[in-house]
């Protein structure tokens, strides 16, 4: 436990210490929700467009840090050879992979609180009749995004150059960001949208959006797509990951 | 000077024993045995590609043989890894660090790895880093990151100490400490393996030599029974191509040419003979551009692999460990 918790708290400090991920998790999101609520560039599918934001906003937020953000910490450290240097001392893999969990975990706290309080000072209410177990299904959406999205990111961690999996990383958010129903509705994407919807990043936004801006069921297949993400890129990762 | 099976002893820390390691077609490692009894210092020497890195990452658990027998401390270092690793300290090439990390966090984090690991603070003092306590590792020098990676690698309290070229870019100051922890270490009873092309280095604190070439042992045994044979001498450098037979008349001592340019003679010069082998030189339209008297090892290296040219290294893409 001693290791574990040590391990915890350096992960946390190497990835609050580092600017370019405080404005990848929490700069740009913010900017974005405060920017799309302010600013009538995209049709919002609810009366107020912070009720629309606020949820894809979110769904992008869980991306950058369960994705973007582990995968370029992991490949540079992958890089430097921290990761080899681990494997020689007893931390072992399981106790680097919770310390890794857990600070996705708590980045991604960090990043409700800012983002909720932002979007409550934008105007933003949860829609009539949420119930409290509402809250749970959100938290299960992210849960199974957040596998998904870790297994995304180790599998281009553990095979990728660090410089080119940062540029890789970094173009596939700006990509997802844009096919993915987060700030543009996925009725703008025309017959793409079918082919999106088999994404992570679009199953986490349209499940977002339907407990926090519409209050309706969760679909099924929006459940199946994230599930079969949150298990199949783990999965993959840990065959595919190389250590150096 | 003789090639060693070794038969695994009884009690040695580290074992292997006809070890080989292939990748692709390539064989890094050709059949090594060593063992490394408690408090016992073999040092693994060679040209780059000679297989030592190979050999050690095997020991450390990094490799998986792909035929032989590795045991550490009695355990299996790849299916056991997990017990290894609490008892043995590894020094990398290349650190292995993060890089924002600031020394004192690092020992601290690395502390709270082991059941019982050395002060983080006395370690520090020990080896020369009080005073880059919040210094990061990015900013520390080479010889700085090579004191911390040693400072890593002792933080468990190692029955088993692997370093991997332990002194490469560190100053003489630095040397000079690394060289007295490894000896305290040695006291203490850890058996280490190191790799070194500091002769120097080598010849300070190791007990045993094994030289490697082309992935297979070339010679192996305490340093007085491999020199035993070879003469006292000298070396220098000059250009290349000198004519050896003119130059031996003119010195009465043999002189051989090892590498283009780095030439031996037996026997060692007076202030004198040095003069007399300016001249000697300057006669071919050479100049004496380094002298040194010989210290034995590197008469050795040099006779050892006078007919094995640097070797072919294993692309990293051909390495890599999942």
């Amino acid at each position: 436990m001693k290791a574990l918790l040590a391990q915890i708290r350096v992960e946390l400090a190497l990835a609050l210490r580092k600017g370019e991920t405080l404005l990848l998790t929490i700069g740009i999101p913010v900017m974005f929700l405060c920017f799309f609520s302010a600013v009538s560039v995209v049709h919002s599918p609810t009366p107020k467009r912070v009720d629309f934001l606020f949820p894809g906003i979110l769904a992008l937020s869980v991306m950058s840090t369960a994705m973007v953000s582990l995968s370029i910490s992991t490949g540079f450290e992958r890089g430097y050879g921290v990761l080899v240097r681990l494997y020689a001392t007893p931390l072992g893999r399981g106790r680097l992979l919770a310390a890794k969990v857990v600070t996705i975990a708590v980045v991604e706290l960090l990043q409700v609180g800012v983002l909720g309080l932002t979007a409550v000072l934008l105007g933003y209410h949860l829609p009539h009749g949420t119930s409290p177990s509402n809250l749970l299904v959100v938290a299960a959406l992210v849960i199974l995004a957040t596998l998904g999205f870790a297994g995304i990111g180790l599998i281009t961690a553990g095979r990728l150059k660090p410089e080119v999996n940062l540029a890789a990383a970094n173009g596939l958010y700006l990509v997802l960001l844009l096919i993915s129903g987060m700030v543009i509705p996925l009725s703008s994407l025309g017959s793409f949208a079918s082919v999106s919807r088999l994404l992570p990043s679009t199953a986490l936004a349209e499940g977002l959006h339907s407990v926090m801006s519409f209050g309706t069921p969760v679909g099924a297949s929006t459940w199946i797509v994230l599930i079969v993400w949150g298990i199949v890129a783990p999965g993959l990762a840990s065959r595919l990951f190389l250590f150096e | 000077m003789t090639t060693k099976a070794t038969t695994p002893p009884e009690g040695a820390a580290i074992v292997a024993s006809d070890l080989v390691v292939t990748f692709g077609d390539t064989m890094a490692v050709n059949k090594v045995s060593l063992s490394v009894e408690p408090g016992e210092v073999v040092a693994l020497l060679g040209p780059n590609g000679a297989g030592k890195t190979s050999t050690l990452r095997c020991l450390e658990g990094y490799l998986s043989p792909t035929s032989g027998f590795v045991r550490v401390l009695g355990l299996d270092p790849v299916a056991e890894h997990r017990a290894v690793v609490e008892k043995m300290g590894c020094m990398l090439q290349g650190g292995g660090i993060y890089p924002s990390m600031r020394v004192r966090e690092t020992l601290n984090l690395f502390a709270a790895y082991y059941p019982n690991p050395r002060d983080p603070g006395e370690l520090s003092t020990l080896l020369g880093l009080s005073h880059l306590a919040k210094t990061t590792w990015r900013r520390l020098s080479g010889g700085e990151q090579q004191r911390l990676s040693l400072a890593l690698a002792l933080i468990g309290r190692p029955s088993v100490l692997f370093l991997d070229e332990p002194t490469a870019g560190v100053d003489p100051e630095g040397r000079l400490v690394i060289r007295d922890v490894v000896a305290s270490l040695k006291d203490e009873g850890a058996a280490i393996v190191l790799t070194s092309h500091e002769l120097s280095e080598v010849d300070a604190v190791a007990d045993r030599l094994v030289f490697l070439a082309q992935g297979a042992v070339l010679a192996s045994g305490t340093r007085a029974s491999l020199t035993a044979s070879l003469e006292s001498g000298s070396t220098f450098e000059s250009r290349p191509g000198l004519d050896l037979e003119a130059l031996s008349l003119a010195l009465e001592s043999q002189v051989s040419e090892s590498r283009p340019g780095h030439y031996a003679l037996t026997g060692s010069l007076s202030g004198g003979e040095i003069e007399k082998l300016v001249t000697a030189l300057a006669t071919q339209g050479g100049t004496l551009e380094a002298f040194a008297a010989s210290s034995g090892l590197e008469d050795l290296y040099h006779a050892l692999y006078a007919n094995h040219p640097a070797e072919e290294r294993v692309p990293s893409s051909r390495r890599r460990r999942r």
